[in-house]
């Protein structure tokens, strides 16, 4: 089925998510979407599956104006999607699975129907397993079956190949090929260059919501890849690094492994150094949040062991703060005020003489908080938030564990937030950050290390990678040579 | 100040329209609803041996509203609680029945209320934990748990505490009347309930309000995730907000045998649990304004005993209507977030 899409345009308040997108996607191909976190790729994917209705624009599927708008109305049109992680009933048999969804011909039938779909796509799971007892590869191979005999002629893939063991992803290409043979058409979305070169016909590149240049027939470089996912990457105006090398160690990880759902991380051994800022590079979902809530003692190691200032670490620690991204879930109490959250942390924010009213004012004033004293710090500004959770931090903390720490900050403001934790670090504190934004991490860390896919690459000193390989890094390229 | 105010006004709105709605079902099924409103509002308040009753329901509705407002601050919707005031009542039926004839009543009324406030508190701890560590939802395991103290009751009235010869509904042999807690003059109203009532309240509303440790309550409660970001013991604070609802709900029964049925009834709690839960629910863990709702309340409960006899309405008219204010109330304030988000 060959779909295209006219002037598509999505916003979700003030951001342009999808912004004239104009593309085609011939029957018969497999087609790569590629882009970095919030280029506006599973925004596009949902505008077809019809998650989300677009403000305007148009979808023609074989030359016919469709109107989507709800997931049902898409399946009907024959576009069908498999999500990141698994939608499933997980107690429920395949059968059953495949069978709740649409209007079936007998049990025995859809049985026969089932196995003769796996025979052809080299899947291996019987009809009458348990959803459960799969693997989450089998899953996806599952979630496959049932939109194709639910009758789909456009199979969108989110992701496919996270947290599948690599003979699976071999078993979806052949089967991907085998699909697209019949004159059916795949979307696959995706951050793995590698992958698009080994699988895709055309890619498609989206940034910031907009398409970069037109949909590109394959074999393209890998370095135009990467051009067209970061931007043509500048000589970057280079920051003095303050630290390539160090003495003491902060937190020592030794043979620690992880997992978080699908992905499983280790064993890993790092000596993360004392007053330095170590940014975490990669696109979101590689592994960096548990590997910041294992260093905030949030998460306990599978195996191995971590030691903070040579003892050993332990859940709780009270010279280890985490700042996660999402401030008024997880970071701040949103309709407490900066007094209240004062009174709460008396015992390690007030010494002596000082009121919580007068330590509030005294913050507010230290950290250029606007906002008074007694205000409910859900009615502060983004940027504000994230400086009162800065300072709430205690003086005696020496590792400070942040996420995004300045997401959805204006420039002013987030230069701010570095500030504060600069100087952290000049007294001694090690700051160990993620961003998405590759220039933060460029303009701040002392040391970079790269995420890929639930890999980890050694301590890079930031004077050893320049933009260029950094971005290449995240997309896999290269990954083999900082591996530790 | 301004949102504060439209915010009165919109619950006020939100009575009037549950009063229409009560008024209407009122008129249809033929009766004179103006009247039957007099009664209700009014009728509880006529006489001083109305009153005196109006109290009597007043006081352990405030205990368990009191209770309610802590687990409801935690974040914990403690629909076990009428299985805690059950636990208590019996408990304190326990601690009684070793009632010798001479010995001194006070020791047996305190005895009772302690004993009472720990059952209470231990079935309420039992729903903490069985939240904490099996991940059972504290409503279920507190539903679930109601049904079976109100099993052990109906199994200790009919069976081992059962008087002797007849096994009854209405309960077990009366206590000796010496253990009855004193009542005022002409009425039935053991005056020293209410009093603890208002004790509990003034003491609650201070340490929620002004302790550090009501504080962490509360921050729990909004935000279990960023308590514990911020080294708040949020589960030790959830199983402390547990156990004093639990042991209020336990006193709130024991109180029940001692002042009111004077024998262990299978029914103890008798729906003012769940009518608690109604007042939490209105004040939304704000406890300054548990006696305003709980008073309003009680007027209507004790004032609608009175429809059957003038208006031949049946009193069930009272629950309906306090259904009908919660419903507005709360559909208001969801309609107003709606709004601002």
């Amino acid at each position: 089925m060959h779909v295209s899409i006219r002037n598509l345009h999505k916003s979700f308040g003030a951001v342009h998510a999808n912004n004239d997108i104009c593309v085609e996607f011939a029957a018969g191909q497999i087609h790569g979407i590629l882009g970095e976190n919030g280029a506006g790729k599973s925004t596009l994917m949902k505008l077809l599956s019809g998650v989300y209705r677009p403000d305007s624009g148009t979808i023609l599927i074989n030359d016919v104006l469709v109107q989507l708008g709800t997931p049902r109305r898409a399946i009907e049109a024959g576009i069908g999607m498999v999500a990141q992680d698994p939608v499933d009933v997980p107690v429920f048999s395949v059968i059953d699975n495949i069978a709740c969804g649409i209007h079936m011909p007998a049990t025995h039938q859809l049985q026969s129907i089932i196995v003769e779909w796996c025979d052809r796509l080299g899947f291996q799971f019987s009809p009458e397993t348990s959803i459960r007892s799969l693997t989450v590869g089998q899953r996806q191979q599952v979630e496959i079956v049932r939109l194709l005999i639910a009758g789909s002629d456009v199979l969108i893939l989110d992701e496919p190949t996270t947290g599948i063991t690599a003979n699976q992803i071999q078993a979806l290409f052949s089967a991907l090929r085998t699909i697209v043979a019949t004159g059916k058409t795949v979307l696959f979305v995706t951050h793995k260059l590698d992958e698009v070169a080994a699988l895709c016909d055309t890619v498609t590149v989206l940034r910031a919501g907009m398409m970069v240049g037109v949909q590109r027939a394959m074999p393209m470089s890998q370095a135009e890849m990467i051009e067209a996912m970061f931007g043509t990457l500048s000589p970057h105006a280079h920051v003095p690094v303050v630290r390539e090398s160090y003495t003491a160690a902060r937190w020592i990880l030794n043979d620690v492994s992880f997992h978080e759902h699908m992905l499983h991380v280790g064993p890993i051994n790092y000596a993360i150094p004392q007053g330095a800022i170590i940014g975490l590079a990669g696109l979101e979902g590689s592994g960096q949040r548990p590997f910041m809530q294992l260093l905030s003692g949030l998460r306990k190691p599978t195996q191995g062991v971590i030691h903070y200032d040579d003892a050993p670490f332990a859940y709780d620690h009270p010279d280890v703060v985490w700042l996660p991204a999402d401030r008024l879930t997880e970071g701040i109490i949103g309709d407490m005020s900066l007094v209240e959250h004062i009174r709460l942390l008396r015992d390690v924010l007030l010494g002596g003489e000082v009121s919580p009213q007068q330590k509030a004012k005294q913050l507010i004033s230290d950290y250029a908080i606007k906002a008074t004293p007694d205000m409910p710090l859900r009615q502060l500004s983004g940027g504000n938030q994230q400086r009162a959770m800065l300072a709430l931090i205690p003086d005696h903390v020496t590792g400070i564990v942040l996420e995004h720490p300045t997401r959805g900050l204006d420039a002013v403001s987030a230069r701010a937030i570095w500030q504060r934790l600069q100087e952290r670090r000049s007294r001694g504190a090690t700051v160990v950050f993620f961003s998405a934004d590759l220039d933060e991490i460029l303009q701040y860390a002392d040391f970079v290390i790269v995420f890929f896919a639930g890999a980890l690459s050694r301590i890079i000193p930031r004077a050893q990678v320049s933009e260029a390989q950094l971005a290449a890094l995240i997309g896999g390229v290269g990954f083999d040579e900082v591996h530790p | 100040m301004i949102v504060s105010i439209r915010n009165h006004m919109a619950t006020l709105i939100a009575f009037i329209v549950a009063l229409l709605i009560a008024g209407i079902l009122l008129l249809t099924s033929g009766s004179d609803a103006l009247q039957a409103f007099a009664i209700l509002f009014w009728g509880a308040l006529t006489t001083p041996g109305r009153i005196a009753d109006m109290v009597m329901l007043m006081s352990p509705l405030l205990l368990c509203a009191i209770g309610l407002s802590i687990s409801f601050a935690a974040g914990q919707y403690n629909l076990g609680i009428e299985g805690q005031m059950t636990v208590g009542g019996i408990a304190a039926m326990g601690v009684l029945r070793f009632y010798v004839q001479g010995d001194a009543p006070y020791v047996y009324w305190l005895l009772a209320l302690v004993m009472g406030m720990i059952a209470g508190m231990l079935w309420a701890l039992l729903v903490a934990s069985l939240k904490r560590y099996t991940h059972v939802s504290e409503i279920f395991a507190g539903l679930g748990l109601n049904f079976v103290a109100l099993g052990a009751a109906l199994y200790l009235v009919f069976g081992p505490w059962k008087r002797p010869g007849v096994a009854s509904m209405s309960g077990t042999e009366p206590l000796a009347e010496i253990l009855w807690l004193p009542t005022l003059p002409a009425t039935r109203l053991a005056w020293i309930t209410p009093l603890i009532a208002c004790v509990v309240l003034v003491i609650i509303w201070r340490i929620l309000r002004h302790s550090q440790w009501g504080l962490q309550v509360r921050a729990c409660g909004l935000s279990p995730q960023a308590s514990m970001r911020m080294g708040i013991p949020a589960t030790l604070r959830t199983f402390q907000a547990m156990a004093m609802c639990g042991a209020l709900a336990g006193l709130a029964g024991a109180l029940q045998i001692l002042g009111v049925y004077h024998a262990l009834v299978p029914n103890v709690a008798s729906g003012i649990g769940l009518m608690g839960l109604l007042v939490a629910l209105l004040v939304r863990a704000d406890i300054r304004f548990v006696p305003v709702v709980a008073f309003f309340f009680a007027v209507i409960t004790s004032g609608s005993i009175q429809l059957p006899l003038s208006l031949s309405i049946d009193s069930s008219i009272s629950g309906v209507l306090q259904g009908l204010i919660v419903l507005a109330i709360l559909v208001s304030r969801a309609v107003r977030k709606e709004g601002q988000s």
